[in-house]
């Protein structure tokens, strides 16, 4: 394995994470929390002296990199992105616990939005921000980030764009690498300023805007009230809704649109299939619900917008729906499960993924009763090969293999069931809140800190698709005898 | 620029390899997913799965607005076919790869035409071609020739007791006086542009350029010239071996073709006459020596498997048989072929490659001095390009000597009115001519690129 640019990768993701990092210091400046100002000041000397040091000590001779390296860059740099961002929480003493405040940030970062914070309106104003930009960069993907904006970082950077970038299939958009991740970074900061523009509109602050169009661009989840959106007015809470949905759609989709090519982009069986389960579920959410709200646009209001935060698994909440009957919460955690469309900023197990499952087991039935019968999986109009197949119906056995020991580790705390089974499968699908305990209104602050490093690695597993995380902990990925 | 590459099989590899190289946006399109998957992971190229002569697979690509639509698959009708559709629905410029005997006699001019194609490409001739240069040119490892032949430039390695070992360059210009320019030499892996004070040494590789005339002149001098080759033994039967075969009989040369494949045989046969063809398989070295290997002037190894070619070329070699050519394909077995001392290997990926930058480079420059001919040098690490002097060149008249030239940049040779000049510091460019620069570790597409 290439060790040296491996960790001179690290170091410039690390240098970038000080970029970063300015922009909150920036607003801690703007809003006299001299506290929040030291901190993160300190956190960028630190950053910077980091990257420095990796990069002038691991001087690699070849940017050649493979799969493999592909997978540890993605995986150490999301660890160590979190162990520095934490950082500013604990030296403000916002958080005073370093694995609360590294729970937090893995949280942001992979865009889950579960909080160990009890009272939120009572962190200051640089430290919301900077939680919050977390989802935003975590979201269409930090080393993306980078590739877009360092010239020929390495050789072969498709494999750490494959690493990192969720979904079955990846695919570039055009041919260079680097164009890709420009144009989807230009597509997502492009869609991140309507929404800011949009709430502006109705009337809520600069600061909240943006926090909340973070939140959202990223299927995030973290807010600045502990009422999530609650307290906000129905245009904000719907434009809010819309956007969660559109950023939970495959931004090929949306670069396709750019070129106008319209008729692929609306002929995407991924995106009716989406926006099919958006439907029903709201639908059936709203029927029966109805009793407990007064009108018929409150309710499919609230219906719509619980459905939208969690399948794109953002995680923002307007009502505390761990009140709601056991119906709606049945369809709320079957779609924790199911997640966004491959290709957009959401987690979970992706659209597309179901639903070659869903074609899998189709064949098999017909194969069952028809022995002979050859016949073709089609997804979007396309024959799936057999490697396609297999790493699918592979991932979703790990998939479940990794959530179960997720749910068995955690499930030594004194919970309820409800609140244990959700917590994993919010955290594991990077939605945030659960049911219980963990609900919308609750907070993660009472698990104990075992629980809490057990539930960070579940997101990471979940926003990198587990294989990273997987092969940069296994020894023989770093063993001399092997390469 | 954007540039679509239809089937990646060898030949589209090496060519997407290298226009990839070159930063172009280059999408790669193959009807086999593996073919596929591996591309996406190795170039930094956009790869689709797919038919190329599918109208469907085209507009997905994004073939209209194209400005370099290259088929190379392995069958010349698809490649046609694919060009002739790209073309239509707009890409702006069309390559095939056409290979097959049948198509490439009369008949190509005016297919050429019809399809509307830019260039056809045969790789199995350009390959009996440059063999051919080496085989009228024995003492070469390798012979380009710039402007229609007016020009050319050779590589040779400098043997043990090269007359040349420990002399500087300019006492060889003192010693043996011709119009000559040594302009590069390779030592093991360095490349070195060399001014009068570098000292040669036996084992060098070294390029000179020359007319021919002035070339043999120059040989002659130093006792390289061997004698032209008259007998060939050529092994296996494809059809690199009847564009060679072809070619050596037309300037007199006796050849013996081996092939393993009785059908192959035969159909050679069928269609090359005074050739003898023998059934046999070449890899036994016993069947070889029966042939006469030993008496043989040349020996050239043109099967499909590279490692075959090698191999067989070492026995060749061990017998002293004067001359010794082998095909291999892949680029790594290259470097090992002549790291074990088979100097003149020729790869019908590198030749083709050659021809298809060449081709991008001066699209990218629609009205400045042109890229001619581009050929690479020393293993790949310098490059020899031909411009044509355009009018609104800068620095026309002034004298070289007072040039401001970047690094690793040499002008080999001017040809003016079809005279090659070999220039000094005095010399100087004139518009209409055509200007030969070897240039190491860089990219140039204009001959303005030379100036620092």
């Amino acid at each position: 394995m290439n060790r040296k640019m491996v960790f001179n990768f690290l170091g410039q993701i690390v240098k970038i994470e000080a970029l970063m990092l300015l922009l909150p210091l920036a607003v801690a400046i703007f809003y006299r929390e001299w506290m929040g100002v030291l901190s993160f000041a300190v956190t960028v000397l630190l950053a910077l002296s980091v990257g420095f040091a990796l990069t002038a000590f691991f001087k690699p001779e070849s940017k050649l990199i493979y799969a493999k390296e592909g997978f540890v860059i993605v995986a150490l740099s999301w660890i160590l992105l979190s162990g520095i961002g934490a950082l500013p929480f604990v030296i403000s003493g916002d958080i005073p616990n370093y694995v609360d405040a590294f729970f937090e940030t893995v949280s942001g970062f992979t865009t889950t939005g579960a909080s160990i914070l009890t009272n939120v309106e009572a962190m200051s104003r640089g430290m919301l921000f900077w939680r919050s930009f977390t989802h935003w960069v975590g979201g269409m993907g930090v080393l993306v980030f980078v590739m877009a904006l360092v010239p020929s970082i390495c050789d072969r950077s498709i494999h750490v764009m494959k690493a990192e970038m969720p979904g079955p299939i990846v695919g570039k958009l055009v041919p260079k690498v680097k164009q890709t991740a420009k144009i989807l970074y230009l597509i997502y900061i492009f869609m991140t300023l309507v929404q800011v523009l949009l709430l502006l509109c109705g009337g809520m602050n600069l600061f909240e805007s943006l926090v909340h169009a973070f939140g959202t661009a990223g299927t995030g989840g973290f807010g600045v009230k502990s009422d999530s959106i609650g307290g906000y007015s129905p245009y904000l809470q719907w434009v809010i809704t819309v956007f969660m949905l559109l950023f939970g759609v495959n931004f090929n989709l949306y670069y396709l649109l750019l070129v106008r090519r319209f008729k692929s982009a609306f002929r995407s069986a991924e995106l009716w299939c989406y926006l099919g389960i958006v439907a029903v579920s709201t639908g059936i959410i709203a029927v029966n619900i109805f009793p407990m709200y007064g009108g018929f646009s409150e309710t499919l209001r609230n219906a719509a917008f619980q459905v939208s935060s969690v399948i794109t698994t953002t995680g923002f909440s307007t009502v505390n729906f761990d009140l709601w009957p056991e119906l709606s919460k049945a369809v709320l955690l079957l779609l924790m499960f199911i997640g966004a469309c491959a290709g957009s900023t959401g987690g979970g197990l992706k659209i597309s993924r179901v639903m070659m499952l869903f074609k899998m087991i189709g064949r098999e039935l017909r194969k069952m009763l028809h022995p002979r019968a050859v016949e073709a999986v089609r997804f979007e109009g396309k024959k799936l090969d057999d490697q396609t197949l297999q790493s699918t119906s592979n991932y979703f056995a790990i998939y479940v293999v990794a959530f179960m020991a997720v749910f068995l580790l955690i499930s030594f705390e004194p919970f309820s069931f409800e609140t244990n089974f959700s917590a994993a499968a919010a955290c594991y699908n990077n939605i945030g809140p659960g049911f219980g305990a963990v609900g919308p209104m609750g907070s993660f602050s009472g698990y104990s800190p075992f629980s809490k490093i057990v539930l960070s690695v579940a997101m990471l597993l979940g926003r990198l698709e587990i294989y990273p995380l997987i092969f940069t902990f296994s020894l023989s990925t770093w063993s001399k005898k092997q390469n | 620029m954007r540039m679509i590459v239809v089937g990646c099989g060898k030949i589209g590899t090496a060519v997407i390899a290298s226009l990839a190289g070159e930063g172009y946006d280059v999408t790669a399109m193959d009807s086999d997913p593996e073919v596929v998957e591996r591309l996406s992971t190795q170039y930094d190229v956009m790869t689709l799965c797919g038919n190329g002569a599918d109208c469907d697979a085209l507009t997905e690509v994004g073939v209209s607005g194209c400005d370099l639509f290259i088929a190379s698959t392995a069958s010349d009708e698809l490649n046609m076919l694919s060009c002739f559709l790209a073309r239509r629905m707009g890409a702006k410029h069309t390559i095939a790869r056409i290979r097959n005997p049948e198509y490439n006699d009369k008949s190509l001019g005016f297919m050429r035409q019809q399809l509307d194609l830019s260039i056809s490409i045969n790789p199995e001739q350009l390959v009996a071609q440059e063999i051919l240069n080496v085989l009228k040119f024995p003492s070469a490892v390798k012979v380009e020739s710039f402007s229609r032949r007016n020009f050319e430039m050779i590589e040779t390695r400098l043997d043990q007791n090269s007359v040349l070992d420990g002399l500087t360059v300019r006492q060889m210009r003192e010693k043996y006086k011709a119009a000559y320019l040594i302009c590069a030499v390779q030592r093991e892996e360095q490349l070195f542009i060399p001014d009068g004070n570098f000292v040669l040494r036996s084992g060098d590789k070294i390029g000179i350029t020359a007319a021919p005339q002035e070339m043999q002149k120059l040989m002659k001098m130093l006792g390289l010239l061997k004698k032209q080759v008259k007998s060939v033994m050529i092994l296996g039967g494809g059809k690199t071996t009847y564009y060679l075969a072809k070619m050596l009989q037309n300037i007199g040369v006796s050849v013996k073709v081996i092939e393993k494949d009785l059908r192959c045989c035969q159909e050679l046969s069928a269609i090359l006459t005074g050739v003898i063809i023998l059934q046999a398989d070449g890899s036994h070295s016993d069947i070889l020596m029966e042939e006469g290997l030993s008496s043989m002037d040349a020996f050239v190894a043109l099967t499909g498997m590279d490692e075959e070619n090698i191999l067989s070329s070492i026995s060749a070699f061990l017998q002293n048989v004067p001359k010794v050519i082998s095909k291999v394909n892949r680029e790594e077995l290259c470097s090992l072929a002549v790291k074990i001392g088979l100097d003149c290997v020729v790869s019908p990926m590198e030749v083709t490659s050659n021809i298809i930058v060449r081709y991008a480079r001066a699209l990218e420059n629609t009205d400045g001095s042109k890229v001619e001919t581009l050929y690479k040098l020393m293993d790949g690490k310098a490059e020899a390009l031909e411009f044509n002097v355009s009018e609104d060149l800068s620095f026309t008249g002034i004298p070289l000597k007072d040039l401001h030239l970047k690094k690793n940049i040499l002008i080999a040779g001017i040809i003016r009115n079809r005279k090659p000049v070999i220039p000094s510091g005095f010399d100087s460019i004139l518009p209409g001519d055509r200007v030969v620069i070897l240039a190491a570790d860089q990219r140039l597409q204009d001959l303005s690129d030379i100036m620092a």
